[in-house]
């Protein structure tokens, strides 16, 4: 499994020519490869590159594309761009952190849905927009939120009704 | 491959019999916010219309880049006429190649209504969101295929090349340049000559320069560099081929955000047609020029768009800015004499070169020359990509061409500049927008991102979100910026909270100073304008949350109590049902009431209720 992981890691390295200046685009793809950025796949990109792995560390925490833990099943973005923020982007933020019991960043203790936010999908005639695996929700309300969900995965249902104050994320 | 320029304009000549031939085409917008729409099925649609009734060449079907006006997607434009229907469905395109493309009859459902007027409007030159507009940049990607590169050429594409290569000197380019008054796009507003000519006159041993195309547009709701690299990613190779040949550069990169996949995507295809027809690579058509360019991908890093840092990531390296005491023109990547502009900026070098400084010079304000790319979104009707001469109002972008506000709602204020720009009240709608007076009003050109307020967004409220993006942008590397934004963030938290108190308002603006006068790069300097403009116009808001704990927008939410006005409210259930906390009773027929210690403003009440009965004071 290992060997395999890393075989595929020279792979994506060699495609990029093993250019340093292709870096970012490496790390995309093995990203884009197994959802996240493995502790060892880091290792081999900086031994393939002959750079220190503290650089390629450096790199894969410094730019918001990228993160080192696993992603759950769907992957929820909600733009907060301006346009979509003055819409009223904060709402359905807020309802999604209700919903799924997880602050940005954060993936359900089921792996079914990661909560991200992005900084402007340029969509903004759409906004509020909720992207769910790449599928564009558009002029998303708050009241929209679960039905959205609903169409990926069961969300947890103690988590959507009556849960009173304590455990609100807010 | 073509070796010569004669080859070319042979290509040229066949590319434009080839488009004389037909009787008409349909063109639809492509772009991401009308695939978003469904365009891609609309386009499938015309595709296997016209293929069934092998009308195929007599008409073709084009998918373009952004047409500008993304409220109405998809667009379809039928050409030569430019008739434009607006929201097309696959279900409408059989009737549409039946009336309007067979027939000469147009299909007036689908015809764009001026909401003034109430009339339909046929042509999409009379639609009023375009009539106001020059659109010598953007205008073309309504005209063209982005992955055929023989479009391009046959609407005199590569001949400001031709023209640069075999008949200028690169010193006679650069002057054309500095006298067309060109200013980077990019938000700095550099003068483009001056820094073609300070790269080209620095020192470099090996010979070896770069340039750069900036691609990495970070601010939020803009997206006029990524319409032009979707929609016509061959101005600006053509563009950053001109100024390579000028500063004596062989080798150029594009950073392109990786958010942006159809325009990594349509660069890509550009570049390699680019390639293979000879315009790029070695001895270019034959000038004895050579010139490659490589895409590399940005990885979602604001900061990056600053230019010292964008070369710090190209390198490989975090992208951390330095210090600029030595100018990227002298030594930027790899220490190389490096120039590096905007999309805008490279798209607009070919428009030049035809059309000469002189003609350009004529268009925008005494020191904002051509035309500007604005990205108007927000509370604003008509949300699209606005291409106007420098120098238009405020008010005629957002109320002619933007068609006004949404939903009745009064204008509070337009915000231009990206996070570090400023919020501009109504009372200055009617300056002329151009690098030096929006920076008087306090706030500044960027790169073109233009976001309408109404009064339900707060400005407290609005400011407090820029500075946790910069904050969170903030790559950590001078302490004025991160230290400073930090801290400010924790005031204007306090504030919108209701536990802001006496001498916050002096705090953040003390603050402001520090970081203005003390921040490493750009991004640092001008981080605290959406505070300080924000301030100076609208400080009554401050004081209102300050002093009487109260958000006259109605936004903050700890600030807000969520009531049902009995008056008006029918007892239809809608919102005890949707309330998610269930703290809303009531009987049926009869007013409900919101329980305030279940409540937690999450507002799916107000949304869902029909009869305007939610109260938020």
């Amino acid at each position: 499994m290992k060997e395999r992981r890393l075989e595929r890691i020279d792979e994506i390295v060699e495609a990029h020519g093993c250019r340093r200046e292709q870096l970012i685009a490496m790390l995309q793809d093995v990203q884009d490869e197994f959802g996240y950025l493995p502790q060892d796949a880091l290792r081999r990109v900086s031994e393939r590159l002959g750079i220190p792995p503290i650089q390629v560390y450096g790199v894969a925490t410094f730019f918001k594309a990228f993160r080192l833990t696993p992603r759950g099943r769907h992957l929820v973005s909600v733009c907060l761009g301006t346009a979509c923020y003055v819409r009223g982007a904060p709402a359905v933020l807020g309802q999604l952190k209700r919903l799924l019991g997880v602050e940005p960043g954060g993936t359900t203790d089921d792996m079914e849905f990661t909560l991200e936010t992005v900084n402007c999908l340029g969509a903004c005639a759409l906004g509020p927009v909720v992207v769910v695996d790449g599928k564009y929700h558009e002029m998303v309300g708050p009241e929209k939120v679960e039905a959205i969900l609903e169409k990926y995965g069961t969300i947890d249902a103690r988590r959507t009704k009556g849960n009173g104050h304590a455990e609100v994320p807010r | 491959m073509l070796k010569s320029r004669d080859e070319l304009e042979r290509l040229r000549e066949e590319a434009m019999q080839k488009r004389a031939a037909r009787e008409s085409f349909v063109t639809v917008c492509c772009g991401t916010g009308c695939q978003a729409h469904g365009a891609e099925r609309v386009a499938m649609a015309f595709k296997d219309e016209l293929r069934r009734r092998r009308l195929s060449p007599r008409i073709t079907l084009k998918t373009t880049g952004c047409h500008g006006f993304c409220e109405c997607g998809p667009l379809v434009v039928l050409h030569p006429e430019r008739i434009l229907y607006v929201r097309v469905s696959p279900d409408d395109v059989p009737e549409i190649v039946e009336k309007s493309l067979l027939g000469e009859e147009v299909v007036e459902r689908l015809l764009y209504v001026d909401p003034t007027t109430g009339k339909r409007v046929v042509h999409e030159d009379e639609v009023p969101f375009y009539k106001k507009q020059m659109r010598l940049v953007l205008g073309n990607n309504g005209l063209i295929d982005p992955t055929e590169i023989e479009d391009y050429i046959a609407i005199d594409g590569y001949s400001a090349l031709a023209k640069a290569l075999f008949e200028m000197t690169p010193e006679r380019i650069i002057d054309e340049i500095k006298r067309s008054g060109l200013r980077g796009r990019g938000g700095a507003g550099f003068p483009t000559g001056r820094k073609w000519e300070a790269c080209r006159n620095a020192p470099a041993p090996d010979g070896v320069r770069y340039v750069i195309c900036n691609a990495d547009e970070g601010d939020p709701g803009a997206y006029m560099d990524r319409s032009l690299l979707e929609g016509n990613p061959h101005s600006v190779i053509e563009g950053m081929l001109i100024g390579a040949f000028a500063i004596g550069a062989h080798k150029g990169f594009v950073y392109v955000r990786h958010e942006y996949p159809l325009a990594v995507k349509n660069l890509g295809i550009a570049l390699e047609q680019t390639r293979r027809y000879g315009l790029l690579g070695e001895d270019i058509l034959g000038s004895g020029f050579d010139f490659d360019i490589e895409v590399c991908r940005g990885g979602g890093a604001f900061v990056c768009g600053e230019s010292t840092a964008l070369i710090a990531s190209l390198e490989g390296q975090i992208g951390e800015p330095r210090p600029k005491h030595i100018h990227t023109t002298t030594s930027g990547l790899h220490g190389k004499p490096t120039n590096l502009n905007n999309v805008e900026t490279w798209a607009n070098v070919p428009l030049i070169i035809n059309r000469g400084a002189d003609w350009y010079s004529k268009i925008g304000t005494a020191t904002s020359k051509g035309t500007k790319i604005f990205s108007l979104v927000g509370k604003v009707n008509n949300t699209g990509l606005v291409e106007v001469p420098m120098g238009t109002t405020l008010r005629e972008i957002v109320y002619d061409t933007g068609g006004g506000l949404r939903d009745g709602k009064r204008l509070k204020a337009v915000q231009t500049g990206g996070p570090s720009g400023g919020c501009i009240p109504t009372s200055l709608l009617d300056t002329e927008v151009d690098f030096e007076r929006l920076s008087e009003i306090g706030s500044m050109m960027g790169s073109g991102g233009m976001i309408v307020m109404d009064e339900t967004t707060c400005m407290v409220d609005i400011a407090r979100y820029f500075v946790k993006f910069l904050t969170e942008e903030s790559c950590g590397k001078c302490t004025p910026c991160r230290e400073g934004l930090d801290r400010m963030l924790d005031v204007l938290t306090g504030i919108v909270e209701g536990k802001g108190g006496d001498g916050d308002i002096e705090l953040l603006e003390e603050l402001s100073g520090v970081l203005k006068e003390a921040s490493l790069c750009g991004l640092g300097k001008t981080a605290a304008n959406p505070v300080l403009s924000t301030i100076r116009y609208f400080r009554d808001e401050y004081e209102a949350h300050i002093k009487d704990k109260r958000c006259p927008a109605g936004a903050c939410r700890a600030l807000i109590t969520f009531s049902i006005d009995e008056e008006k409210c029918v007892g239809c259930g809608a919102c005890a049902k949707a309330c998610p906390q269930d703290a809303i009773t009531g009987k049926k027929k009869q007013p409900h009431k919101i329980d305030a210690d279940r409540c937690i403003k999450c507002g799916i009440c107000r949304t869902v209720c029909k009869f305007e009965a939610i109260k938020v004071v």
